[in-house]
C-alpha cells in the first residue's frame, strides 16, 4: 500500500545557489500527484529531495522536514533505507547495460542480499507484468541485455525494476520525455493501475499529461511552490495569476 | 523515376579534384595502418625465423646445462616468468584498480589530483630505478634476491597504468547508471563494485592487459631483484629465473648455442604474452549478453 508524504519547509541548495524555498506540501496516499512548472523551476530537485537523491550531487544539500508514512526522511534514517522504500524512475531510461533483462529487474533485491531464487523468479515475473512488459520479453529476458530494448521498453523495464523492491512511493521524474506517443500512452495507462498500490509523484513538462494522470497538481516557479490543489482546479480555475499565465501558455 | 533524375540533376556532380582527394586520403590512412603493423609483423617474423629452430621439447622442459655442455632448455625461466608475473599481478591489479576506483568515485579533489600527478610521474620513472627501489625495499630487508622482490618491482610498474586507465573507464560510466542503483536503495560501495566497475569491466581489463604486457618483457627491474637462477625455484624468498633475464644473459654470452636459445626464449616470451592476453579476453567475453554495450 502507498503512504502519504508530508513536506514542511523544505529548502535545497546547489553550492551557494538556493534551488527550493520553503516548500510545504501534503501528498495523498494512493493518488498520483503531478509537479509542473517551467524548466529550472526546481521540480526535479523537489522530487529528488524526497528520496534523498539530491545529496548525491556534489555540494548539493537540503534541509527541512519530509515524512513518508512513518519515516522521517532527514532525521534518523539513512539515505539507503529511505531509497529502499521510495522507488524512482528517471527522465532517461537507465537500465544496467551489463545485466540481462531479468537481472535488471532483480538488481535491487539481489544487490541487497536477497538470494531466494524461487521468490526472485516470482517477483521478477510480477514486476514485469505490472510494468506491462512481460509478454514482450518473456522469451529473451535471460539472454538479452536491458540495453537491447527500445526506449519505451527500457523505461518500462526501469519501472519494473523500481517496483520489484516493493516501494510505497514511486517518484517519476519526467518519465515520458524521451518517449514516443505510443510508449507514453502505455506508461500513462500504467500509472493509472499503479495508483492502486503506490503513491505516485510525477514531474512532467506536459500539462496534458498532468491533467490525464494526476488527481493533484503542484505548480513550481523559481524554486517556490506557487499553487497546489486538485488538478481540475489548477487547470480550470487557478487561484494564482502566475499559474494561470503558465497553463494558458503565456510563458514557460 | 523522372523525379529522382530531376533531383539528382539539381545537385552538381562531384568534381574530379574531390574524388581524387577522397582516394588520396583513404590511401594515406590505409598506408598509416600498414606502417603501424609493419614493425610488429617484422619483429614477430624475425623472431620466428631465428628462434623456431631451437624450440624443441628439451627447450621447454629442461633447465640450462652447465657451460660447455650443449642442449638444455629454459623451463625454469618460463616457469619463473609466469611465477613472477603472477606475484606482480596479484599485487598490482587489486591496488591499481582500487586506486582507480578511489580516483574516479571519491578523488575529485586536491588529494586526488596529487595522486594522479604521482601516478603519471611514476609511469615515467625508468624501469631500472623501479628495480633499485624494490632492491632497497625487499632485497635488503629479506637479505636475498627473490621472486617476491621481482614481483614487487613489476607490480610498482603496473600500478600507475592500471589505476589511470581504470579511472578513465569508470568515469565513462554515465552518472545515470549509478543513480539508478542509488535509487533502488543500493549502498554506495555496492554500487561501485557491482554496477560501476562491472559496467566498465571491459575497459578496465584492457588497462590491466596493457600493464601486464608492458611488464612481462621487462628485464631491467629484475636484474637485481629476481636476479636469475640456473635451477628451479618456487620459493618466494629465493632468486628466480625469468625469461627476460635468461635472454639477456644468453644474448651477451660468447656462445653461439646460447645466442640461438636467446632467440627461442624471446619467441616463447612473445607467445606467452599473446596467449595470456587472448585467454583473459576470451574469459571476459564469455559472460557477455546480446545487445550489451
Amino acid at each position: 500500500m502507498g503512504v502519504g508524504i508530508q513536506v514542511e519547509k523544505l529548502n535545497a541548495w546547489f553550492g551557494k545557489t538556493q534551488a527550493l524555498y520553503d516548500i510545504s506540501i501534503n501528498v495523498m496516499a494512493n493518488h498520483a500527484t503531478a509537479v509542473i512548472g517551467p524548466s529550472g523551476c526546481g521540480k526535479s530537485t523537489f522530487v529528488r529531495c524526497l528520496n534523498r537523491m539530491h545529496e548525491v550531487i556534489p555540494e548539493a544539500r537540503a534541509a527541512g522536514r519530509v515524512r513518508i508514512g512513518e519515516i522521517d526522511v532527514y532525521n534518523g534514517t539513512s539515505a539507503v533505507q529511505v531509497r529502499r522504500r521510495i522507488g524512482m524512475v528517471f527522465q532517461k531510461p537507465n537500465p544496467f547495460p551489463t545485466m540481462s533483462i531479468y537481472d535488471n529487474v532483480a538488481a535491487g533485491l539481489k544487490l541487497n542480499g536477497f538470494r531466494n531464487r524461487k521468490q526472485l523468479d516470482e517477483i521478477v515475473h510480477r514486476s514485469l507484468t505490472y510494468a506491462a512488459l512481460f509478454d514482450e520479453v518473456k522469451d529473451t529476458m535471460h539472454k538479452k541485455s536491458g540495453a537491447s530494448l527500445s526506449g519505451g521498453q527500457q523505461q518500462r523495464l526501469c519501472i519494473a525494476r523500481a517496483l520489484a523492491v516493493e516501494p510505497e512511493v514511486l517518484l517519476m521524474d519526467e518519465p515520458c520525455s524521451a518517449l514516443d506517443p505510443i510508449s507514453t500512452g502505455k506508461i500513462e495507462e500504467l500509472i493509472f493501475q499503479l495508483k492502486e498500490k503506490f503513491t505516485i509523484v510525477i514531474v512532467t513538462h506536459n500539462m496534458q499529461q498532468a491533467s490525464r494522470v494526476a488527481e493533484f497538481t503542484g505548480f513550481f516557479l523559481l524554486g517556490k511552490l506557487i499553487e497546489f490543489d486538485k488538478t481540475e482546479k489548477i487547470f480550470t480555475t487557478p487561484s494564482d495569476k502566475r499559474t494561470e499565465d503558465y497553463i494558458t501558455g503565456r510563458f514557460g | 523515376m523522372a523525379e529522382s533524375a530531376k533531383s539528382s540533376a539539381s545537385i552538381p556532380p562531384v568534381s574530379l579534384a574531390r574524388r581524387l582527394t577522397d582516394v588520396l586520403v583513404t590511401a594515406s590512412a590505409a598506408g598509416a595502418v600498414l606502417l603501424v603493423l609493419l614493425p610488429l609483423i617484422a619483429i614477430f617474423a624475425y623472431l620466428v625465423y631465428k628462434g623456431i629452430g631451437s624450440i624443441n621439447w628439451a627447450f621447454l622442459t629442461q633447465i640450462p646445462k652447465p657451460v660447455g655442455e650443449s642442449g638444455g632448455g629454459m623451463a625454469n625461466a618460463i616457469g619463473g616468468s609466469v611465477y613472477i608475473l603472477l606475484i606482480a599481478s596479484g599485487l598490482g591489479v587489486p591496488i591499481g584498480i582500487g586506486a582507480g576506483i578511489y580516483l574516479s568515485e571519491y578523488g575529485r579533489n586536491r588529494f586526488g589530483n596529487l595522486i594522479r600527478f604521482t601516478a603519471d610521474v611514476l609511469n615515467g620513472v625508468p624501469s631500472i630505478i623501479v628495480g633499485i627501489v624494490a632492491y632497497g625495499l625487499v632485497v635488503l630487508t629479506q637479505g636475498h634476491f627473490s621472486a617476491l622482490a621481482g614481483g614487487v618491482a613489476l607490480a610498482i610498474m603496473m600500478i600507475p597504468t592500471i589505476s589511470r586507465t581504470s579511472e578513465e573507464m569508470l568515469l565513462l560510466v554515465p552518472q545515470a547508471i549509478r543513480e539508478a542503483a542509488y535509487g533502488l536503495g543500493v549502498a554506495r560501495w555496492r554500487t561501485t563494485l557491482s554496477i560501476t566497475l562491472k559496467t566498465a569491466s571491459s575497459g578496465v581489463i584492457t588497462g590491466v592487459m596493457l600493464a601486464f604486457a608492458r611488464v612481462a618483457g621487462e628485464t631491467a627491474p629484475l636484474l637485481f631483484t629476481a636476479f636469475g637462477n640456473q635451477y628451479w625455484n618456487w620459493k618466494l624468498n629465493q632468486p628466480t629465473a625469468a625469461l627476460s633475464l635468461q635472454i639477456f644473459n644468453y644474448a651477451i654470452s660468447p656462445f653461439d648455442e646460447w645466442h640461438r636459445q636467446a632467440w627461442a626464449g624471446a619467441l616463447i616470451l612473445i607467445i606467452l604474452i599473446v596467449l595470456s592476453i587472448s585467454a583473459v579476453r576470451m574469459a571476459a567475453s564469455r559472460g557477455m549478453l546480446k545487445g550489451a554495450s
